[in-house]
C-alpha cells in the first residue's frame, strides 16, 4: 500500500506539522518526519481534519436508485470529507431486517469511497407499529448500532419505550425523528409569521419539542440512550439542556441548513427550502448556532436528502421534502460557526467526526489524528470562497438549498484508511 | 406596477387606486348597449382553472371579452393535467401557446408564484390555496368605494375562518394600504399563531365590534373545518359568529354587509341578512367584472386608451 507523507498541515488549526500515513494507519505526526519512499502531500496553509462522519445521511438505495445510490452518495461524502456515513432506513424495502442492512453495507464497501454504515429501523416498514428485528440488525455484518424510523417519528410512546429498553442489550441507540404526527397533520413549513402570511399549513416547534421531552423522559426511565435527529427549535435545546443537566443520556443532531437558513427562504415558494423539519426562524437559528458551540447539541449531521429534479419543480405543497447536503456541509459549518468565532477547528473535529462517531459507536472513526489512529483525514482549504453551483455535484441530486450562495472553504483532500478518496479536490 | 398580480401587498397605493380608478371608467361599460371594448384585440389570456370556480372563471372570461382579448379556457378536469402533467409542462404549453395573460386558481398556496417563474406572460392570481385571492380584493374595495366613499380610516371587519382564507389575507393587505381600520373575529382556532404581525386589530368577540363597523365581510365557513376541532359545532359557530338580523341591527346605520360567495346561508349569515338593502353581495359579482377588467387592461398594457372608442363590428 502506498504511503503518504503530509507535509506543513495544520493539524485542527494549529502549527504546521507533518503526517505520515502508511499501511492505513498514522504512522507518525511531527515535525521533519523521514518518509522514505512516501509520496509528498503538500499541505501548506490547509487545515487537517480527522474524517468526517455523517449521522444522517439517505443514500436512497435500495429503491430510488435514481435519486442516489450507495456509489454515487458516498462519492459526494468523500468530496465533502466524509470517511464515515450513516445510511438511513426509509429505503424501499425499508432497511428493517439484517438482509436489507447488510446488502447497504456491501454496496458501501464494494464502493469503497466511504464507510457505510446502515440505520436499522426500529418499526417494520417504519410504521410505528411493531419492533423490528434489532437483534438480528446488531449482530448482522452491519453491526447495526443506531436505529432511527427516521422521515417518521416512533409517535407510540409504548413502542418507543420498548426499543429504548432493547437496544441496551447491544449497546444501541434510538435516533428519533421528533414529530408529533397529529400536530403536523399537512405540514408545509415553520408555523409562525411566515406561514401566516404565505398561506401555508404550519409545522408547530411544539410538535417537535414535546416528542424530545417525552423521549427523554422515556430515556431516564429505563436508562436507555436516545439521540435526537436535526434538532431545529430553540425550544428543543432548552429540553436537551435540561435533560443533560440531569444526567440522562441524550444526544443530539443539528443540520447545516438549520445552521444557516430560516423561513424567510419560503416567501420565493421553492420548494428547493422545503424539508422536514422545516427552516425555523432567525432566533431558532441563533439559538442552535450557541448550542452546537456550547455541546448542548453533541453533532452536526447532513441529513442528506436527494431528490430528482422533478420533485422539486413543483408546487410547493406537492414538492418532496429534504435538501442534499454531504458536499457543502463542512463549508456551511466553517460560515456558520468558525467564522462567527462560536467553534474552532478543533470543536469542528469534535462535532463532525469524535462525537458522531461516538454516538453509532464506531472504533475505527472519528479518532484524533496521532499515530496509531487509523488514517481518516480530510484536508481543508478554508480561504477560498466561491458559490454552490448545483451542477458541480457529485451527487445524483441537485437538490441544493445553497445554490449560488456563497460559501468558503475547499475540500482538498480525503483519506480513508491511508487511501486518498479525493485528492487535489477531485474524486480518485 | 409589477408584471403580475400574485400578492395584494405586490399593489402600493397609487397602484391600488389606479386599479381601482380605471375599474370605475370600465365598469360604464357594461350601461353601454355594446358592452366591449377594442384595447386588448390580438391578446390572449388564458383561464388556468385547476380547481372547480364556475364563478371566478366566468368573471375573469367576461372581463377579458369585454376588452376583446381571445380567450382560452383550460380546466385542469379532464385535462393532461389531471393525469399527472406538472404545473411546469402546463407552463411550458401555455408559452408555446403565447399566452400574454395567466389567470390561474390553484389549490396550492404559491403555484402563480411558480408560475411566474416559467412563463413570460402576466400572472394573474386568481386564488391558491389559502394563500390569497387578490382581485376579489380589489372588486370588495371597489365595492366599499362605491357605497361608501374612501376608504381611509373606514372601520372593515371580517368574520370567519381566516387561518384558511385567501380573501381575508388579500383584503387585509389592500385594505391596509387603502388605510382602512381592520378588525378580524374570529374563534382563537380560525386565527394563524401569528396573527399580532398582520396590519389590523382581531377581536374573538363579534358582538363588540359590530357597532364600531362600517363594512361587515362575512367568509365562507368551509365544510371541511366542521369535523376538525376548530368548533364545537356548526350551531354553535353560529351562534356565536353568524350574522342574523338581530345582530345586524347593531351595525351604524349606513354599515353594508359584504360575502364573497358562495354563501353557507342559515352558518355564517341569515337569508334576511343577506337579501337586505345592507348587502353587497349581488353588487359584489357585477363590481367583481370591472376589476378584473381594470386588472387585465392595466397588466397586459393595451396600446389603445381603456375607454373611447367602441368596437364597430
Ligand atoms: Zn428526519
Amino acid at each position: 500500500m502506498t504511503a503518504y507523507l503530509i507535509r506543513d498541515a495544520r493539524v485542527l488549526g494549529g502549527e504546521p506539522t507533518g503526517i505520515l500515513v502508511r499501511d492505513g494507519v498514522i504512522a507518525a505526526v511531527g515535525a521533519n518526519l523521514d518518509g522514505g519512499d512516501a509520496e509528498v502531500v503538500d499541505a501548506t496553509g490547509l487545515i487537517a481534519l480527522p474524517g468526517l462522519v455523517d449521522l444522517h445521511t439517505h443514500l436512497r438505495e435500495p429503491g430510488r436508485e435514481d435519486a442516489e445510490t450507495v456509489e454515487s452518495g458516498t462519492k459526494a461524502a468523500a468530496m465533502g470529507g466524509f470517511t464515515a456515513v450513516h445510511a438511513m432506513a426509509n429505503t424501499d424495502p425499508v432497511a428493517d431486517t439484517a438482509g436489507v442492512v447488510e446488502q447497504v453495507w456491501r454496496l458501501g464497501r464494494e464502493a469503497g469511497y466511504c464507510d457505510v454504515h446502515p440505520v436499522g429501523a426500529v418499526t417494520n416498514g417504519i410504521r410505528g407499529e411493531t419492533l423490528a428485528e434489532l437483534g438480528a440488525m446488531a449482530d448482522s455484518a452491519a453491526r447495526v448500532r443506531v436505529f432511527s424510523d427516521d422521515g417518521h417519528c416512533v409517535s407510540d410512546a409504548v413502542i418507543m419505550r420498548r426499543a429504548l429498553e432493547y437496544v441496551k442489550a447491544f449497546d444501541g441507540v434510538v435516533a428519533q425523528h421528533a414529530q408529533e404526527p397529529r400536530l403536523t397533520e399537512g405540514a408545509q413549513m415553520n408555523e409562525g409569521e411566515m406561514s401566516a402570511a404565505l398561506g401555508m399549513t404550519g409545522w408547530p416547534a411544539v410538535a417537535e419539542e414535546a416528542i424530545i421531552a417525552r423521549d427523554v423522559l422515556l430515556t431516564e426511565h429505563v436508562g436507555s440512550r436516545l439521540h435526537v435527529c436535526h434538532v431545529s427549535t430553540a425550544g428543543s435545546v432548552e429540553i436537551i439542556r435540561w435533560a443533560k443537566s440531569k444526567g440522562i443520556q441524550v444526544t443530539a443532531e443539528v443540520t447545516p441548513h438549520h445552521l444557516l437558513l430560516n423561513d424567510t427562504r419560503a416567501g420565493s415558494y421553492d420548494p428547493i427550502f422545503k424539508v422536514n423539519p422545516p427552516l425555523r426562524t432567525p432566533d431558532d437559528v441563533t439559538a442552535l448556532r450557541h448550542a452546537l458551540a456550547d455541546g448542548t447539541i453533541d453533532c452536526v449531521a447532513t441529513d442528506h436528502a436527494p431528490h430528482p429534479v422533478e420533485a422539486k419543480e413543483t408546487e410547493w405543497a406537492v414538492a418532496a421534502m429534504g435538501m442534499i447536503g454531504l458536499e457543502t456541509a463542512l463549508h456551511v459549518v466553517q460560515e456558520a460557526m468558525i467564522e462567527t468565532d462560536l467553534l474552532d477547528w478543533a470543536g469542528v473535529a469534535d462535532r463532525m467526526a469524535y462525537a458522531p462517531a461516538r454516538i453509532g459507536r464506531l472504533s475505527g472513526q472519528g479518532r484524533p489524528i496521532e499515530a496509531g489512529a487509523p488514517a481518516n483525514i480530510t484536508l481543508y482549504d478554508p480561504s477560498p470562497r466561491r458559490a454552490v453551483d448545483p451542477a458541480a455535484m457529485t451527487s445524483k441530486s441537485r437538490n441544493t438549498p445553497f445554490a449560488g450562495l456563497s460559501l468558503p472553504g475547499r475540500v482538498v483532500a480525503t483519506f480513508l484508511r491511508g487511501r486518498p478518496t479525493v485528492l487535489e479536490g477531485k474524486l480518485q | 406596477m409589477n408584471r403580475h398580480l400574485i400578492s395584494a401587498a405586490d399593489l402600493s397605493r397609487d397602484d391600488a387606486l389606479l386599479i381601482l380608478d380605471t375599474a370605475e371608467e370600465l365598469s360604464r361599460v357594461a350601461d353601454q348597449s355594446v358592452k366591449k371594448l377594442p384595447t386588448l384585440r390580438g391578446r390572449t389570456v388564458v383561464n388556468l382553472f385547476f380547481e372547480d370556480s364556475t364563478r371566478t372563471r366566468i368573471s375573469f372570461e367576461a372581463a377579458a371579452k369585454r376588452l376583446s382579448a381571445d380567450v382560452i379556457n383550460f380546466s385542469a378536469k379532464g385535462s393532461s393535467v389531471s393525469k399527472g402533467e406538472s404545473l411546469k409542462d402546463t407552463a411550458l404549453t401555455l408559452e408555446a401557446m403565447g399566452a400574454d395573460g395567466v389567470v390561474i386558481r390553484h389549490g396550492a398556496s404559491g403555484a402563480p408564484h411558480r408560475l411566474a417563474q416559467w412563463v413570460r406572460g402576466s400572472v394573474v392570481n386568481a386564488g391558491d390555496g389559502t394563500h390569497e385571492h387578490p382581485t376579489q380584493a380589489l372588486l370588495d374595495a371597489f365595492t366599499m368605494r362605491r357605497r361608501l366613499g374612501n376608504l381611509e380610516g373606514r372601520r372593515v371587519t371580517i368574520v370567519g375562518d381566516v387561518l384558511h382564507s385567501r380573501v381575508a389575507r388579500s383584503n387585509v393587505l389592500l385594505l391596509a394600504t387603502l388605510g382602512a381600520q381592520v378588525t378580524l373575529v374570529a374563534p382563537p382556532t380560525l386565527f394563524p399563531v401569528a396573527i399580532g404581525t398582520w396590519p389590523c386589530e382581531i377581536s374573538y368577540d363579534l358582538d363588540a365590534v359590530l357597532p364600531k363597523s362600517d363594512v361587515v365581510m362575512m367568509l365562507r365557513v368551509q365544510q371541511e373545518r366542521m369535523n376538525a376541532a376548530y368548533f364545537p359545532t356548526v350551531r354553535e359557530y353560529s351562534r356565536r359568529y353568524g350574522l342574523d338580523a338581530e345582530r345586524m341591527a347593531r351595525l351604524p346605520d349606513d354599515a353594508i354587509v359584504m360575502h364573497p360567495g358562495p354563501m353557507n346561508r342559515g352558518v355564517e349569515i341569515a337569508a334576511e341578512v343577506a337579501d337586505s338593502v345592507r348587502s353587497t353581495i349581488v353588487e359584489q359579482v357585477a363590481n367583481g367584472v370591472s376589476a378584473r377588467m381594470a386588472v387585465l387592461y392595466l397588466l397586459l398594457g393595451g396600446s389603445e386608451p381603456a375607454i373611447g372608442k367602441e368596437v364597430s363590428a
